[in-house]
């Protein structure tokens, strides 16, 4: 429906890089989005998300290195390119002072659609979206949760092949946010590419593709799936005693980089180069019967995102593990 | 052609998107609209009964030392010309200059004990008119009173017939200066000057300022308009929506120029409604041309505030800017002191400001009559404004963060 690759590649970068004075915010990174994808982007806060994000939109000169934006050379060709894409800011950048209706029907006019269009497209999104009781209220007036979804309405009014989404769901109720989700699908299904940086893992799980930041530099890519295969063998849930107790006990265990409480058990990472689930587990009990918590058992567990997310955060690379697959 | 045409048409939907947008957001401001009624309000008020350049009633103090007749007659003419008011008499010169460094008085007539014999023999009197001088628009207005008396003299006294005045002013210590009126019998008078003041015969100062008001007023109302108008998208984050957006640079800068111009032609109707109501101020031309004239004034304004609205990046910012830019407009433009006695160099800066030109298009066509026809070359120069403002307003926006 747009120009793109032809190569069903959305957005491709090679070396994106841009500095503020000595801060290197995006450090050389390499990214391949494919079209019709939900491709997340995870970091802790100043990992770069909104700077990679904001390069690839044209509204940041990049410091050096290419991207390429639905055929579009940026930011040379970005005027070219906005035509097609949506974009939601981190912060709520519609206009507080106009209703949900008159927003809506702005942005459908600076994207250029004609008068009855508009019309279509705006009935469309106040129903899609449940914004139809508020149509006639300031957007000042809204919550969180409701402004988040008038800016989706208003970043879809005209139907973009891209939508880029910059924390969308920061501060917004679970409840909100699974909807917004199943909408961000719906987008996905209909063959909309969606960039979405995010730091709750519940939405990193349901990214189709992840692209890890640590501090600029791409630290992870894969599905979420690949990305904690890459961790296999390297979790444990310790049982049987107090997670509190457990966790107490192990720490200070060169075996162990990370240690979490889910619920009745004590989330074990074990530290890299280490010997192996099975010799670990067995080393963590007799660290625990020492400690006086003989009724301790542990076993091999699922790594999830968030072990991957701290594995990173300590410093460990996994981007060669799970390899670009795109 | 086609694919033009639709360009064309997708543009002008961007235009007019951000203007309406811009007037939804105006008709919401409670604030702004005061403005926009308030500033003009009270500034023509405030010039309008505040300030003013006319200068009557000067206090003054009469040393009357010949207690004649003819010097009553004297000072009753003196007083008859509005531009002094005779306070008090004083017995010496020592009292008389007292009370002109108090400031109690502002000039001090003193009429020679000879004068009914001098002027019985033929021969000149010297009445003397000490004026403080220390402001030189009272100075000014005291010397030409003295004038003013010596030709009523000669009007109205058989001896002074065939006489004119001289004055002179001569100056005293401590910023003061003495004026001698001296009727010069041995010289008649050689050439009779008339002078026939045209279009603002009474000559009241409002008169004269209310045009002028009309451009300093659109000066400062129409650059804050936009000046803050980008700022603000700045400062709110609706500008990374904005430049997110296929709009165009220009047609964000037309678009928001437009409604202001409405704005701005409501602000010249209030203040012309208000000029004529409260203090008479005549419409001679016509209201078309100068609502033309105002037309690329407003919008030479308006295009001056995106260029500080481009390079700022607070709203606090953009207001030093525009006062900065104002300041000097007013002082140069010939709105409070007169152009053509301005040095060249100032002149040549002055030329620069919009304002300079609209001031004559307004006084032209409010005052004279003027057609703007005759009033062209302001209009350009104010359209070569505009241009150049809009030109660097846009290419200094970038549609970056």
């Amino acid at each position: 429906m747009t120009p793109h690759g032809g190569d069903g590649i959305a957005i491709r970068t090679r070396g994106l890089t841009r500095r503020f004075g000595d801060r290197v915010a995006v450090d050389g990174v390499d990214l391949a989005v494919r079209s019709g994808e939900i491709f997340g982007c995870l970091g802790p806060n100043g990992s770069g998300k909104s700077t990679l994000m904001r390069m690839l939109l044209g509204l940041l000169e990049p410091s050096a290195g290419v991207a390429t934006v639905l055929g579009c050379e940026m930011p040379r060709d970005a005027e070219r390119l906005r035509p097609s894409v949506g974009y939601m800011t981190q912060r709520f950048s519609l206009y507080e002072d106009l209703s949900v209706e008159e927003n809506l029907d702005f942005a459908g006019e600076i994207f250029g659609l004609s008068r009855r269009r508009r019309r279509e497209r705006v009935e469309a999104a106040l129903d899609g979206h449940g914004l139809g009781p508020w149509r006639r209220q300031r957007a000042a007036a809204l919550s969180g949760g409701w402004k988040q979804r008038l800016a989706l309405a208003a970043a879809t009014i005209h139907e973009p092949a891209l939508l880029v989404l910059d924390e969308p769901t920061a501060g917004v109720d679970p409840q909100s946010r699974r909807e917004f989700w199943e909408r961000l699908f719906g987008l996905a299904v209909a063959g909309t590419t969606v960039l979405v940086s995010t730091h709750y893992m519940d939405e990193a799980v349901r990214c189709h593709r992840l692209c890890m930041l640590r501090e600029g530099r791409r630290a992870a890519i894969g599905t979420p799936r690949e990305l904690a295969q890459a961790l296999r063998g390297r979790v444990l849930d310790v049982r049987g005693v107090s997670p509190e107790a457990a966790i107490a006990a192990l720490s200070g265990s060169a075996l162990v980089a990370s240690m979490t409480q889910l619920g009745d058990t004590a989330h074990v990472l074990l530290a890299p180069g280490g010997p192996g689930a099975q010799r670990a587990a067995e080393g963590l009990v007799r660290v625990l019967a020492h400690a006086g918590l003989p009724d301790a058992s542990a076993s091999a567990a699922e790594a999830n995102l968030e072990d991957v997310f701290v594995a990173l955060l300590l410093g460990e690379s996994l981007d060669s593990c799970a390899g670009e697959s795109a | 052609m086609r694919g033009a045409a639709q360009a064309v048409a997708r543009s002008l939907r961007r235009v007019l998107a951000i203007a309406r947008k811009e007037l939804r957001q105006l008709a919401r401001d409670r604030l702004t609209l005061a403005m926009i009624v308030g500033i003009p309000t009270l500034q023509l008020m405030l010039f309008g009964y505040a300030i003013n350049l006319d200068v009557r009633d000067i206090p003054t103090a009469v040393l009357d030392r010949s207690r004649s007749a003819l010097s009553r007659r004297l000072l009753g003419e003196l007083e008859a010309t509005q531009t002094f008011r005779i306070r008090t008499e004083v017995r010496s010169e020592v009292e008389a200059v007292r009370l002109l460094e108090r400031s109690e008085v502002g000039a001090v007539v003193v009429i020679p004990p000879d004068l009914d014999r001098r002027i019985e023999r033929g021969r000149g009197a010297e009445i003397s008119l000490l004026v403080d001088a220390s402001n030189p628009t009272t100075a000014a207005a005291a010397l030409l009173g003295g004038e003013g008396l010596g030709h009523a003299l000669a009007a109205r006294f058989r001896p002074f017939a065939a006489t004119t005045g001289s004055a002179a002013l001569r100056p005293l210590p401590e910023g003061r200066a003495q004026l001698v009126a001296t009727p010069d019998l041995a010289r008649p008078d050689p050439i009779q000057i008339a002078v026939l003041p045209f279009y603002n015969p009474e000559r009241r100062t409002p008169v004269f300022i209310v045009p002028g008001l009309v451009g300093v007023i659109l000066t400062m109302t129409m650059m804050l308009m936009t000046a803050l108008a980008i700022v603000r998208e700045r400062e709110r984050g609706t500008l990374e929506f904005l430049i997110a957006t296929p709009v165009r640079r220009g047609e964000l800068m037309v678009g928001k120029i437009l409604p202001y111009l409405v704005v701005g032609h409501v602000q010249v109707a209030l203040i012309l409604g208000l000029g004529a109501l409260l203090f008479d101020v005549p419409v001679h031309g016509s209201l078309l041309d100068l609502g033309a004239g105002a037309a690329a004034f407003i919008a030479g304004m308006l295009a001056m505030g995106l260029v500080i609205s481009a390079a700022a990046r607070t709203q606090f910012q953009a207001m030093q800017m525009a006062f900065f830019f104002f300041l000097p407009s007013m002082l140069l433009s010939g709105f409070m002191f007169p152009f053509d006695a301005m040095p060249r160099p100032a002149q040549w800066i002055g030329l620069v400001f919009p304002l300079t030109h609209f001031l004559r298009i307004a006084r032209g066509v409010l005052l004279k009559g003027a057609t703007l026809e005759s009033l062209l070359g302001e209009v350009a120069a104010i359209a070569a404004f505009l241009a150049v403002a809009l030109v660097v307003a846009t290419l200094s926006f970038r549609k970056r963060l």
